[in-house]
């Protein structure tokens, strides 16, 4: 166990997982990761080939021709960065490239904000990518060894986005195991590429598909999604008997099994949420937490067996789709459409690093024990907003 | 034909989309005029202008109709022309 930043961690996952192609573009908060990488790779620690480019849409461009050569590819960005990937991540995915990314979340302009919200990746949920959340560096940095065995598994083959939150897990000094590399040798098995793009047998990857076709290869993807569901959480297990930490399979539950109210987040969050539950929880507040680490595949079975004890479920938003809601809240309360009626609440918070903190998550949680009462639910609610500086 | 992950296909494959159907105006060569300077040729962006004794002509399978063969011709030897079905 060793003091490290986020951010070095995930680079150290990355080593060991073998990359032969890394190519990013640097830009904050996810600057040390890729900055730690091309020093690995200057060092000989890493037989890579690390791939300096002018723009983020280069990099995953970059990522995705070396792919397609059969080679294992990596890459990280952030906001700004990841939208102007948004063409080509969709790319990756038809082409069903095992592409694996560290999408460290932060707020996306205008305004300009550098600081953390979960705006960037939920902006690229449509895109193909199966999106992992980490809830601390540890997972952060072992879920990039669990995405490389997610992305090449021969019925997936989908790239995987794992989000950690900028600064609170890329720039936080915490406790992490590292890997043996023997032993992350025998987790992940080489990539065994379906197709390989070599000069000498020319092929075309992502070809023109007329209306007759285009459907069912985007069926295809879908199909793989339904696999990676199940994937996901046999790959968390397999991890869990190597290295003995586990952080949940579609989702992980914190004291949910007798909560009467449920709160549902993704990400660093996570870690105050059970700090919170813990002090509600001696209080007397029947409470628990509902973590979801896979949003796409998105858990619909997993979130309805989970919900159907509870009388009332709060969904926290980093994010909002402007003009309706937080997108977390629409996909959970989708899922339970017809299924489950309990009351749901869902609050925008942390928007552009505002901190949230455990007495935020006592204050929405008591205002889900009031609409219960009174019957009366506010469906999107801004979290602390400044009322007197609008 | 069972669909490739990845919409991978081998060379040759656009041989079979056929792109003529795609077309609004078709050239139409008129051999009396054509010097066989070959610049149709050149410019078409679909390579399917080819010379057959001094003369050019398309392959109306793939012609898309765009025009640029008319457009080049210094001789005026290829027409647009309607197509009427």
């Amino acid at each position: 166990m060793k003091v490290i930043e986020g951010s070095y961690a995930v680079a150290e996952a990355v080593r060991v997982c073998k990359p032969h192609v890394i190519s990013a573009y640097p830009i904050t908060p996810q600057t040390h990761i890729v900055e730690t990488l091309s020093q690995m790779v200057a060092d000989g620690a890493i037989k890579a080939e690390y791939v300096r480019v002018e723009s983020e849409f280069s990099a995953i461009s970059v990522c995705i021709g070396a792919s397609a050569a059969g080679t294992r590819t990596y890459t990280a960005t952030t906001s700004q960065g990841l939208a102007l990937m948004h063409e080509a991540l969709f790319n990756a995915a038809g082409m069903r490239l095992p592409i694996v990314m560290t999408a460290v979340n932060r707020s996306l302009s205008a305004p300009l904000s550098i600081w953390n919200d979960q705006q960037d990746t939920i902006s690229q949920r449509d895109t193909g990518w199966i999106q992992l959340h980490a809830e601390n560096a540890q997972e952060a940095s072992d879920t990039i060894i669990q995405a490389y065995k997610i992305a090449e598994y021969r019925s997936i083959l989908l790239p995987v986005m794992v989000c950690m939150d900028g600064y609170i897990l890329t720039h936080v000094y915490e406790p992490v195991e590292l890997w043996e590399q023997k032993k992350v040798d025998a987790f992940l098995p080489e990539f065994d590429p379906v197709h390989v793009l070599d000069p000498k047998k020319p092929k075309t990857f992502g070809a023109f598909a007329d209306p007759s076709l285009y459907t069912e290869f985007r069926y295809m993807v879908q199909e793989a999604m339904e696999v990676a569901k199940k994937k996901i959480v046999d790959i968390a297990n397999e991890f869990r008997d190597e290295f003995g930490r586990y952080y949940g399979g579609l989702i992980d539950e914190y004291r949910a099994k007798d909560a009467e109210t449920l709160i549902l987040a993704m990400g660093s969050v996570i870690g105050t949420i059970k700090d919170a539950i813990d002090e509600m929880r001696a209080d007397g507040i029947p409470v628990g937490l509902l973590k979801i680490r896979a949003y796409r595949p998105f858990p619909v079975d997993t979130i309805r067996d989970a919900v159907a004890g509870a009388k009332a479920i709060i969904v926290l938003d980093k994010n909002i789709s402007m003009g309706y809601e937080g997108a977390l809240f629409t996909d959970v309360k989708s899922a339970l459409y017809g299924k489950s009626g309990v009351t749901a609440l869902g609050f925008i918070l942390g928007l552009g690093g505002r901190d949230i903190t455990k007495q935020t998550i006592k204050d929405m949680v008591a205002k889900a024990l009031e609409a219960m009462k009174s019957g009366k639910v506010q469906e999107c609610e801004f979290v602390d907003l400044r009322k007197e500086v609008l | 034909m069972k669909l490739s992950v990845g919409a991978v296909a081998e060379p040759g494959s656009t041989r079979a989309n056929k792109t003529g159907t795609w077309r609004t105006f078709r050239p139409v060569f008129n051999a009396d005029l054509c010097v066989g300077c070959g610049i149709c040729s050149q410019f078409c962006p679909e390579g399917i202008i080819h010379e057959k004794n001094d003369k050019y002509a398309t392959d109306y399978d793939y012609c898309k109709g765009c025009g640029i063969c008319a457009a080049e011709c210094p001789k005026g030897a290829i027409k647009m022309v309607l197509e009427v079905k």
